[in-house]
């Protein structure tokens, strides 16, 4: 069955709760490469300074830009999935993806030569149930459409404006501090 | 051996001379690694009598079971050294990032020994190492160096451990600081000697995979302990309850140390209370590397004229910043811990020097002359932020006076200032008001760096009640510490976070070490490499002089000035016949003399037979003593 492309779901990290901890990329790296790496993670982490952390992978684009850019046609995006494919012999790991990539999702792997990227866990025992997101102790994952994403942030919004009291005497979470 | 890191580093900074040894597997089943392996290290390459921040001390960093795995809480680093404080072994550890980082590049320990003609750092990167200039980073945060760093080798995923501007000016209570601003705890002096040998930084990017021996096991194991971690609420709760929790006990035991052990109680408490600090100044709980439990809270402050301020937070930050120092504005505490990390010095130590500074300012032992012209009254937070600034920079007879250490600042000062000077073999005392806490007393004083809650946790027994009546030191205590301290040795070596210790029994730690390396280990082995690692610390100490019965000592104020504040703690003090009892009752259980030497017969039973001649001349040395 083909799914509409409003129905595929990626792995999101919501920022506030996302402290950079990187337990996914070692969780990444266990199920998918059977060691313990980051530099093998399909999901990366930057902490960028105390407050601001976040956790990326694989968005699944509508006509995705890395496969269009890939001079060996190595790159194809699964129709109903969105799952970016590489071809193992067809990659030559010049990178030229991994630049057109806005998020920085795709990475070169340290023994393969070639590049990966997030499968939804659909290559491990766990089919389609990412795990970084089972083992997130924040909770700041979440697998989920971009329709979900639009209704959360509605609904908080709404919230926000229905109950204005509620934060006012927080700092607001705009603000950043250049420090750690 | 799967799971350890099998390369030692070397490094001569001196010479320039960089060459690897592989870790035989003897040792690391003897010593773990982590703390266990250090101290191991600092006995084979220091020698005795030499100053700490003699070229040939060694500052020996080491890496761990799970660093660099799944595990929970398991992802630090532990550096060894001998400590310009104590003169005894230093030890710290931290769970950061860097720790697996430097074990996916192969090392489970880096020893560095000499010291370099300028400042320079040392650029692991994965087999290839180097020593390189760090002029440019004079004077800088380890937050700012490794931003410059990251820029330099233009990768933003090399992790750092490094020194602030205190480290490089010899201050005694410097610390390392590593991934921008997690601290090695409890490692005041360690600074001070990677700064001697003009050290400023390690820098390290490691590629390779970490493996253990049942991957699935492994997985199913830590998934367990973090969910039975969730049940204890040690994980994923608001770490501001974890944080400002023990605080409000301390307040409630009046063992909430007060204007430098002048009270019990504070009367600031509800200005640095729970839920006022929740709602306005936590904005996120932080944790370790790959660690979910979140001990640290990320704080920033929103108005006034430290707006913006961001600071990451834990309770020594607030005890020692806080009510020792008579300051119960939140918001310069915030600025306090924030300037104290950068300059890369112990929080703990500095909250206790400036609070004698005070005591004796108060007194008038020191003039307001003298103290650059700063009104140094307790509570005034700008004299804490202009102290803070001239311990970091090594400004001014006072701010030089006490970057050497409350220990050596009260003798520097003379008369009566020793009386004020709280410390525990010359380490700082932290806020915890041991006269309210007697058992916890007793755990200090034999504690092998001075401070208890790292090595034995003496005042959990106190605080968390269990049946221990904390009035009094009680008969078994002895035993019980000696127990604890051997499971907080293992805890160090297997570099297991010991934010909460009472968490991982003597079985967790044999299941992990089977889960990760295969090999089956009796609880009672693990309990023996503890021991071992407990005798060959006391060991060194006695070499070095400090291992003797007169170091296990507490401050004058624990042990001379009853608690005056009025609260039916009212008069407890420890007084000397019941600490000496309580240190006969742990020397027995340790299988020491009463001189606090541990036995040659002791030593054959932990395996450290060939080290008989240090207690055999010890015991000579002190039947000369009393003979003369």
């Amino acid at each position: 069955m083909v799914e509409r492309y409003q129905d595929r779901k990626f792995v999101v990290s919501n920022q506030e709760k996302c402290n950079g901890c990187g337990l996914c990329e070692y969780v990444c790296s266990m199920v998918n490469e059977k060691t313990f790496n980051p530099n093998k993670s399909r999901i990366r982490v930057t902490r960028l300074n105390l407050l601001t952390n976040v956790a990326v992978s694989c968005r699944k684009c509508v006509d995705p830009l890395c496969v269009a850019s890939c001079p060996k046609n190595a790159l194809s995006q699964e129709e109903n999935t969105g799952i970016i494919r590489v071809n193992e012999h067809a990659c030559t790991a010049c990178g030229w993806c991994i630049g057109a990539c806005s998020f920085g999702a795709l990475n070169l792997h340290p023994d393969k030569k070639i590049v990966y990227v997030c499968n939804s866990c659909t290559d491990t025992d766990h089919k389609g149930d990412p795990q970084c997101v089972q083992w997130c102790p924040e909770k700041a994952l979440q697998y989920v459409t971009a329709e979900t994403l639009a209704q959360k942030a509605r609904q908080k919004l709404v919230a926000q404006l229905l109950e204005p009291s509620e934060n006012s005497e927080k700092p607001s979470d705009t603000q950043q501090s250049s420090q750690c | 051996m799967s799971a350890y890191a099998g390369k030692v580093l070397h490094v001569n900074l001196t010479s320039g001379q960089i060459r690897t040894e592989m870790l035989d597997e003897r040792t690391v089943n003897l010593y773990l690694g982590g703390v266990g392996l250090g101290v191991n290290l600092l006995m084979e390459y220091s020698k005795p009598d030499r100053d700490a921040f003699d070229p040939d001390n060694p500052l020996i960093y080491c890496t761990g079971l799970l660093s660099g795995t799944l595990g929970s809480s398991g992802h630090g680093y532990a550096v060894v050294s001998k400590s310009p404080l104590t003169g005894g072994v230093c030890e710290g550890q931290v769970q950061s990032f860097f720790g697996s980082e430097l074990k996916r590049a192969g090392y489970a320990a880096v020893v560095v020994k000499g010291k370099a003609s300028e400042l320079s750092y040392l650029w692991i990167d994965d087999d290839q190492v180097q020593i390189r200039s760090a002029q440019c980073f004079s004077g800088d945060s380890v937050r700012v160096v490794e931003q410059k760093l990251c820029d330099e080798l233009d990768d933003f995923s090399v992790r750092v451990s490094g020194i602030g501007e205190a480290g490089e000016k010899l201050c005694r209570f410097a610390t390392i600081v590593s991934d921008k601003c997690h601290v090695v705890s409890r490692g005041a002096g360690l600074g001070a000697v990677m700064g001697s040998k003009n050290l400023k930084a390690i820098v390290v990017r490691g590629t390779h995979d970490v493996n253990v021996a049942n991957l699935g096991s492994f997985a199913c194991f830590v998934k367990a302990l973090y969910e039975r971690d969730g049940a204890l609420g040690i994980s994923n709760s608001s770490s501001s309850s974890l944080l400002f929790r023990r605080l409000l006990e301390l307040n409630s035991l009046s063992a909430l140390a007060t204007r430098n052990w002048g009270n019990s109680v504070f009367e600031g408490i509800k200005k640095l209370g729970d839920d006022y600090l929740t709602d306005r100044f936590v904005k996120k709980a932080v944790g370790c590397g790959a660690c979910g439990v979140n001990c640290n809270s990320a704080v920033m402050v929103s108005a006034g004229s430290f707006k913006n301020e961001v600071a990451l937070l834990n309770s020594d930050c607030v005890l020692s910043l806080g009510s020792l120092c008579g300051v119960d504005s939140f918001d310069a505490i915030v600025k306090a811990a924030s300037l104290v990390n950068d300059y890369g010095m112990d929080v703990v130590s500095v909250g206790v020097v400036v609070a004698f500074a005070m005591d004796l300012y108060e007194r008038g032992v020191i003039t307001r002359e003298q103290a650059g012209g700063v009104d140094l009254r307790f509570g005034n937070v700008d004299a804490l932020l202009d102290l803070i600034c001239k311990i970091g920079k090594g400004d001014g007879w006072l701010g030089k006076i006490l970057a050497e250490g409350v220990a050596k600042a009260a003798d520097a000062i003379g008369g009566e200032a020793v009386k004020y000077a709280c410390h525990v073999k010359g380490l700082e005392l932290p806020g915890y008001d041991l006269r309210a806490l007697k058992n916890a007393a007793l755990g200090f004083s034999v504690a092998f760096n001075g401070d208890a809650r790292m090595r034995n946790g003496a005042e959990l027994l106190d605080i968390a009640g269990g049946g221990v009546d904390r009035c009094k030191i009680e008969s078994d205590m002895g035993s019980r510490l000696v127990e604890e301290s051997q499971r907080y040795n293992v805890l160090d070596s297997l570099l297991i976070c010991k934010l909460n210790p009472q968490v991982y029994t003597w079985k967790d730690l044999a299941d992990y070490y089977l889960h990760v390396t295969g090999i089956e280990v009796a609880e009672e082995d693990l309990k023996l490499v503890g021991k071992r690692i407990e005798t060959l610390v006391r060991l060194f100490n006695i070499l070095e002089g400090k291992g003797i019965r007169d170091y296990d000592d507490l401050p004058y104020k624990i042990k001379f000035c009853p608690i005056s504040d009025d609260v039916k703690e009212k008069g407890m003090v420890i007084t000397d016949d019941e600490l000496q009892l309580g240190i006969d009752s742990y020397y027995a259980a340790s299988g020491w003399t009463a001189d606090g030497i541990p036995t040659v017969d002791c030593l054959k039973q932990v395996g450290l037979g060939h080290l008989a001649y240090i207690s055999e001349n010890a015991i000579k040395a002190a039947q000369n003593r009393e003979e003369s």
